[in-house]
């Protein structure tokens, strides 16, 4: 049992840490990266906490896809960065004020609430099987909600293709149907030079 | 913590903790959008990791099943976020949250 111990605090640093690195780093490149480190250690962290199908799927969703786009979009534009970091520092103290006492008080409440101390869960079965579980509970109880989270994702991507599509002016397209259709009298006129035979 | 797994309010403060850092980055970030998206998503996995954390301590899987649906809509926003940005981008050649103002009359 000591050894989730390790790992947690393990884990938990290397989140924070990489956390930390997202919002310092001066290229919007390393935050990304960074970023995809968190989510890792997020990931083990509920791996930890017998969430393993929750571990994958932020693995999958959002080191695959989300952090992906992420990449493309810095990567796609060529931004400015001196201009952007003017002023890094100047709102750093307010920021690291509210930021401290907000995590103090919030652990003061958790060291002394009954909540902070809920007895440790029993170990998870070895046979334990957390997709399942977790895909009755989604089809059954939470049917509607599940498909409303389709249809956001559906006015997400119809949405950021909407906003993203343009019609360019004066680009070559095929059109293959007026292609097909062009005849030889469309094209090629006859013109007699000589003139009428005598 | 005595032996045995981390305490559930470890747990909270990690997440609270994480929580903190994604509000310094926005005010640290505060002209760059890319890294205020970021910042968000800080935000949303300091929920996620509290949400799981319940689930497991109190034997209760809808957490897990909130974290799900997290996921989806902040999917959802990194998406429609990011296309925000690329159409702004084209038409300002800036992502500069101080260029955004022309709403302000």
């Amino acid at each position: 049992m000591l050894i989730t111990t390790i790992l947690f605090y393990l884990f938990s640093a290397i989140l924070l840490g990489s956390a930390t690195a997202v919002i310092t780093a001066r290229n919007p490149v390393y935050a990304s990266l960074f970023l995809v480190l968190a989510f890792f250690n997020a990931a083990a962290l509920f791996i930890l906490l017998g969430a393993e199908f929750l571990g994958l799927v932020l693995i999958l969703v959002y080191v695959g896809a989300v952090m992906v786009l992420f990449l493309f979009v810095v990567m796609m534009l060529d931004i400015n960065l001196t201009r952007l970091k003017e002023g890094f520092l100047s709102y750093l103290p307010l920021g690291l004020a509210i930021a401290i006492l907000g995590v103090l008080e919030l652990a003061v409440v958790f060291w002394t609430s009954p909540l902070g101390h809920v007895p440790a869960p029993a170990p998870i079965p070895a046979n334990a099987d957390n997709t399942r579980a977790l895909g009755v509970l989604l089809y059954t109880h939470y049917l509607y909600p599940f498909e409303i989270a389709a249809v956001i994702l559906l006015v997400a991507i119809i949405a950021a293709i909407a906003l993203t599509l343009r019609r360019r002016q004066g680009t070559k397209t095929q059109n293959i149907d007026a292609q097909m259709a062009v005849r030889a009298k469309d094209r090629l006129s006859l013109v007699n030079l000589r003139g009428p035979e005598q | 913590m005595m032996g045995g797994q981390p305490t559930l309010a470890a747990y909270l403060i990690l997440g609270a903790i994480l929580f903190s850092i994604g509000v310094v980055g926005i005010f640290l970030n505060r002209k760059n959008v890319i890294i205020l998206l970021m910042a968000i998503e800080l935000l949303l996995l300091a929920v996620n990791i509290n949400l799981v954390a319940f689930s497991r301590y109190l034997g209760n899987l809808e957490g897990q099943v909130f974290v799900f649906f997290i996921l989806t809509v902040a999917a959802a926003e990194a998406a429609i976020g990011l296309a925000i940005l690329v159409v702004y981008f084209r038409n300002r050649r800036s992502i500069n949250v101080e260029d955004i103002d022309e709403l302000r009359g």
